[in-house]
């Protein structure tokens, strides 16, 4: 089921992304929306698309990079007849995009919401879902209002609820608003939250695909990851595989902030170099500004730095030094931003998130938090470095609940490494070098001092006068 | 005297009856949140939206009348309140102003926008201005990184801000509710 036409598509995610007006429903029929659903719907069974999906090399874009079509194959699937099967299953898009410097999913959902609700309605086809939910950050208000639209336009062209299209398949699609917590975009956490609870993440196993959602199958996939479900279907496993240079398939949307000459967000082949990104879509750092290292996706990946420039950005190559493709948006440190100062901001950001179900996170980051600061300040021990390697340890995989402490540590961990000197010169010197009013109120405290010890002199001197 | 004692420990249990706190408008919408969900106490955070968006922020007593319109434990009501940045447990001004304070508006120098808006209108984190206008809260990433720094104000979100133009932004809110009051 190729469609020779397609082919030369290469930007399929955002080809039809529009901020100012998005497609309505006939402006993306025209576009040739709703065409992959009908092929699913009338031209495959749902473990064909779960093997087209497979094939395809597709991995979760929300941070994971697991497999989708590995994730799906752990969902149950029934016979009609059988009496065992459960009375619903559950398909969730996580829309919760809360990662600091990340800003992909927005664009997805602001800019074509019909592509999203498109997707979910071939997902849930293929796991057997009759329920679905987008489960949005509570700050996109434009989004909300946009995805109900497109909701409530499909349902009026009978791409949802009972019987699509005149299908056996039934999908009801609704659009759950959550409330600023970034924990939520945790799988289990998410789950949580739609079941009405407050939002600590589920011990695993049982994993979602077996018991999720109200104790139902379910699946959780990230925004960028469904809306390539269309575009794989319509044009084929070859094209989706053709679209990247190395092993991982298809493009990803890569976005950069910090003080870059143009930030923004690309959709550019899977494993572009970090060095492409940064330099021909971002345009180098500003003016007077020098590199000094980057997140490579989100804040809790780990620091890379000019050496690792020329890394293709997949999954594989990014993890092979050291660090996570995560969600593909680089966070940019120039020279004259503080490397320390920067840390405690990220800390801060995840001592502040942690749900504080575990120890290690819930103890664990404000600690951190406590010793960054007082080493940004000028009071740090040359002790602390100790103390901060140690929670990099205490918070580590296998230690905690959920994944928030681990990637808390990423950034820090890295930033020991690659930003030493700067650790040391805080310590050393008792104040940070990057803050000019730190260096000035230091200037000033020991030229003070020294007029104290000139009066003091002088007094002396008075005195045996 | 056994009954005396105990009756006396007892805990007093407060008990709102939905139908004559809420309004009718709140119990509909509500109702049409527990419609989508399997569950009544599954619409709870939506129910503590609706209520705050009719009455800015969530009292004592409207969680209580929720939790009774939801058949939920108080507790676990209150353990979904708190767990969210965006449901205010403390009275607001009219316009609740979440500036982003995450590495994106960091790098791009968001101090600066918080001093100048702090300034403006003499207040810090977590107050609200004398004239009931303005509250001032902090916001994790609100995902504008490539217009950092950024702000949020009620739904609106402002972007590319300097001290100068969040301060304008803020003037011209200020001026907007007294020409809503006079009308």
């Amino acid at each position: 089921m190729t469609v020779a036409k397609f082919n030369t598509v290469i930007t399929p995610l955002t080809q039809w992304v529009n901020l100012q007006q998005p497609l309505d429903f006939t402006a993306y029929c025209q576009v040739g929306g709703y065409q992959a659903a009908k092929i699913a719907l009338t031209e495959y069974q749902a473990h064909e698309v779960l093997e087209i999906v497979k094939n395809s090399g597709l991995k979760g874009r929300g941070g994971a990079g697991f497999p989708t079509g590995m994730k799906w194959s752990f969902v149950p699937m029934y016979a009609p007849e059988d009496k065992n099967a459960p009375d619903n299953k559950y398909l969730i898009a996580n829309a919760d995009e809360m990662e600091p410097g990340t800003f992909k999913d927005r664009l997805l959902l602001e800019g074509a919401p019909h592509q999203l609700v498109e997707a979910m309605i071939i997902a849930a086809y293929t796991i057997g879902a009759n329920k679905a939910y987008i489960f949005l950050r509570g700050e996109y208000h434009l989004a909300a209002k946009r995805l109900q639209q497109a909701i409530d336009e499909a349902y009026q062209h009978q791409w949802l609820g009972d019987n699509i299209q005149g299908s056996q398949f039934s999908l009801n699609l609704y659009l759950h608003c959550s409330a600023g917590r970034y924990i939520c975009g945790e799988e289990t956490a998410l789950i949580n939250a739609l079941e009405g609870k407050r939002a600590n993440p589920r011990a695993k196993p049982p994993f979602p695909q077996v018991s999720g959602l109200f104790g139902k199958p379910t699946i959780v996939n990230n925004v960028e990851t469904l809306c390539n479900l269309p575009h794989i279907l319509k044009n084929g496993i070859d094209w989706f595989q053709g679209l990247a240079p190395n092993s991982d398939a298809g493009t990803k949307i890569y976005g950069a902030c910090g003080r870059v000459k143009k930030p923004g967000l690309w959709e550019l082949p899977m494993g572009v170099t970090l060095r492409e990104v940064l330099y021909q879509h971002a345009g180098g750092m500003q003016a007077g500004l020098a590199f000094r290292g980057l997140l490579p996706g989100g804040a809790s990946t780990d620091f890379l730095v000019a050496e690792h420039l020329d890394t293709p950005m997949d999954y594989d190559s990014i993890a092979k030094v050291g660090s996570r493709l995560g969600t593909g948006g680089l966070i940019v440190l120039d020279d004259k931003n503080c490397p320390v100062a920067m840390v405690l901001n990220l800390m801060r950001f995840f001592a502040q998130e942690s749900c504080g179900y575990c120890t290690p996170c819930r103890d664990g980051t404000p600690w951190a938090v406590e010793v960054l600061a007082r080493i940004e300040q000028g009071q740090g021990r040359i002790q602390d470095l100790d103390t901060l390697s140690k929670l990099c340890d205490f918070m580590w995989i296998g230690k905690t609940h959920c994944a928030l402490a681990p990637g808390a540590v990423e950034p820090l961990r890295s930033a020991l490494k690659y930003f030493h000197d700067d650790f040391l010169q805080h310590i050393e010197h008792g104040c940070c070098h990057y803050n000019p009013s730190a260096i000035a109120k230091r200037r000033q405290v020991a030229q003070s001092s020294v007029q104290a010890v000139t009066t003091s002199s002088n007094m002396t001197g008075s005195a045996n006068e | 005297m056994m009954n005396k004692e105990l009756a006396m420990n007892s805990i007093d249990t407060v008990t709102i009856d939905y139908q004559t706190y809420l309004s009718a408008a709140e119990i509909a919408a509500i109702e049409h949140e527990v419609s989508i969900m399997e569950t009544r106490d599954a619409a709870g955070i939506e129910a503590l939206k609706v209520v705050q968006a009719h009455r800015g922020w969530i009292s004592d007593d409207s969680l209580f009348a929720i939790s009774d319109l939801l058949a939920m434990p108080i507790a676990q009501l209150e353990g979904v309140a708190t767990f969210y940045n965006l449901i205010y447990r403390q009275p607001v001004g009219q316009y609740v102003i979440h500036v982003c304070d995450s590495i994106a508006c960091h790098l791009m120098g968001y101090e600066a926008v918080l001093i100048a808006i702090k300034q403006h209108l003499a207040i810090d984190y977590g107050q609200t201005t004398a004239d009931g206008k303005f509250t001032l809260l902090s916001n994790a990433c609100l995902g504008c990184c490539d217009k950092a720094p950024a702000m949020m104000v009620g739904t609106e979100h402002y972007q590319n801000l300097t001290p100068a133009s969040a301060v304008a932004v803020l003037a011209q809110l200020a001026a907007k509710g007294e020409a809503d009051d006079c009308s």
